[in-house]
This record gives C-alpha cells, structure tokens and sequence, in this order.
C-alpha cells in the first residue's frame, strides 16, 4: 500500500514536469518504479479509510488558514519594516508539541516560520525552539497559545 | 482577466520590495531571516498566481514551483537561523533565550 | 506600462537584498541576503515567462528553485561548521 502511494506521488510529479506525452508516461513510470524501490522504506505515512476525510480537512481547512496566517504575516512585517522606529521586542521560546511523526512536524514548523512574527529554529524531540519578534509570555504553555496553538489543533485532525 | 492578473503580479511585486526592505531595514539576523522569509514567500505565490491567472495552460508547473517554494523557503531559513545562532554573537536586545538550554550558553570555546 | 511597474517593483527589491549582501556586517547576513536575492530572482524568472509567452523560462525556474535551496542548506551547514572551534 505505502509503495503503491509512493510510486503514485512520484509518477505525477513525473508527468507534471514532463508533460503528457506517451514517451514520457512510459520512462516515467520506469523511473518511479526504480526510485519507489529506493525511498518507499523511509516514508511513514498511514492510509487508511479516513485519508479522503484527511485531506479534505488538509485542503479545505488547514490550506485557506495558512494562507490567511501568511498574509497576516506579511501585513504584520510590512508595518514593522515602513515604521521609522523598528517596534521590537525579541526573544528565543520553547513550546512542546503532540504532534507525532516527521512529516507532521515539518508542517507545523513550516506553518509557524510563516505565520505572524515567528521563526522556528530547532526541533529537538517533542521541542519545538522559536524566534519571535514580540515575546507575549514565560512559560511554554503561554506561548504556545499564541504560537501555535490553531495548527495544532488542524494538523492533529490531518496527521494522526 | 487580465487585470485580475495584474493585480496579483503588483502585490507580488510589492511584497518582494518589502522583502529587499526588510532585509535592508532589519537590525538583527533574525528579524531579517523573519522579514525576508515571509514577504518574498508570499511574494513569490502573488507571483505565480497572477501569471497562472494569465496563462491558465500552465497551471502544473506553477503549481509545482509554489509547493516547493513554499516548502522549501520556510525549511532553509530555519536551517540559516540555526547556523547564525550557532556560529555569531547573539543579538544584544533579547528578552529571553530559552535556545540556551540545547546548545549551552554563552561560552563554547 | 503595468510591466514596467512591476519590473521597478522586483528591481527595487533585488537592489536592496544586493545592498544587504555587499554590506552585511556578518557572513549569515550575506547568506540571508542572498536567499531572499534567490526566491526574487525565481519570481523574475517566471514574470519573463510571462512577459515572452515562453514556457521554457518555467523549466528554468524550477532548476533555479531547487538550486537555490540546495546553496541555502550548504551555506548554512559550512556556517555551522565553525561552530565548536572559532
């Protein structure tokens, strides 16, 4: 199962760089073939009967939801920059998260790094290590409600 | 259409200055990693909407160039940031440094 | 006339990243600089696509793209290299 998804992912990247033509079906699936042999081993996602429902929450919810955060964040560095007095106030913070897998924390991080005023640095086990411009609270519990505590709760639903 | 299209491409446009901007303006490495980071992401996904509105035939690989901009910017500045901490003097404005705890505080040498 | 605009708008913008990069008091500023030179540079390339009706100018930013990433993770790994024993 997790082979035959890899080779799916693959062969459409295949095709969508190279076009649809009837060649190019036929090395790309030979290709994919050769590197889903190669990589299937290291990917770890699960399918299930719930994938369709996953991703539609991932596309209906959690995409429109990033690229609100992201214009937020841009209207938020757009201020900081064109302000004649640069308003900062800025400081490394932890926060923990419950996500499992890889994959899920690359997308949280990912999120985070591109929502407003946050950079995230490091992930060392269930810490995620951030940089923000404008430090709100002390302890992890604090920042993550103002961090990251919305994707969170979507990428769960996504990844379980 | 075209219009809609050029709306896009001067938002896109804009927000790659603010990029330049934020680069130049910013005080310290990381609010520069931060500032460029967004604006010429969404700078860039403005971009490739506005000529993906223009020239619809193309729409896979815009597609393809937005995902991986979008994956890849956000995973290479955090990479940068963590080189910056590691390997200069850390800013003198910071309100706390919990990055402390993981890489050891002040003296490595 | 919109195309100028535009062109001014990503110009300006690849002026100053180019500014921060010959000034940048340290090597990650340079580094920072030139990642945020890189994406604009992805952008300019697809607006060239557009402007000449030319898909090729696609390929070309796809490379570029992955290029651009792959120079970032390299700059910083050897950043980080001195980490240890400076």
């Amino acid at each position: 199962m997790k082979y035959v998804a890899t080779f799916l992912v693959l062969f459409v990247i295949y095709i969508l760089l190279a076009g649809f033509v009837i060649d190019e079906l036929i090395l790309g699936a030979l290709i994919a073939m050769i590197l889903t042999l190669i990589i299937a081993r290291y990917v770890d996602y699960k399918i299930d009967v719930k994938l369709p429902y996953r991703l539609a929450v991932f596309g209906f919810v959690y995409i429109p939801v990033f690229i609100w955060q992201l214009i937020l964040s841009n209207i938020d560095v757009a201020k900081r920059v064109l302000s004649i007095q640069i308003p900062l106030n800025p400081g490394f913070v932890k926060i923990k998260t419950e996500l499992k897998g890889d994959f899920a924390k690359l997308i949280l991080a990912n999120s985070i790094t591109l929502t407003p005023g946050t950079l995230s640095v490091d992930i060392k086990g269930d810490t995620l290590y951030i940089h923000t411009v404008d430090v709100k609270g002390n302890t992890a519990e604090e920042n993550k409600k103002h961090i990251s505590a919305t994707f969170e709760k979507i990428l769960g639903v996504v990844f379980k | 259409m075209e219009i809609i299209s050029y709306i896009f491409l001067i938002i896109g446009g804009l927000f790659y200055l603010l990029g330049g901007l934020g680069i130049l303006r910013m005080p310290d490495v990381f609010n520069r990693i931060q500032a460029g980071t967004k604006a010429t992401t969404l700078g860039a996904f403005s971009v490739l909407i506005g000529v993906m509105i223009a020239h619809p035939e193309w729409w896979l690989k815009l597609l393809l160039i937005i995902i991986f901009i979008v994956l890849a910017n956000p995973i290479g500045s955090s990479v940068l940031a963590k080189a910056a901490y590691l390997s200069f003097d850390k800013p003198k404005n910071l309100v706390i440094d919990q990055l402390q705890d993981i890489f050891g505080g002040e003296d490595n040498d | 006339m919109i195309t100028s605009i535009v062109f001014a708008l990503v110009g300006l913008g690849v002026l100053f990243s180019v500014v921060r990069l010959l000034k940048g008091p340290s090597a990650a500023d340079r580094v920072v600089a030139l990642d945020t030179f890189n994406i604009i540079i992805i952008g300019t390339i697809v607006l060239l696509a557009h402007f000449y009706n030319n898909n090729l100018y696609l390929d070309i930013a796809i490379v570029y793209a992955i290029l651009a990433f792959l120079e970032t993770i390299v700059f910083a790994r050897y950043l980080e290299g001195h980490y240890g024993n400076h």
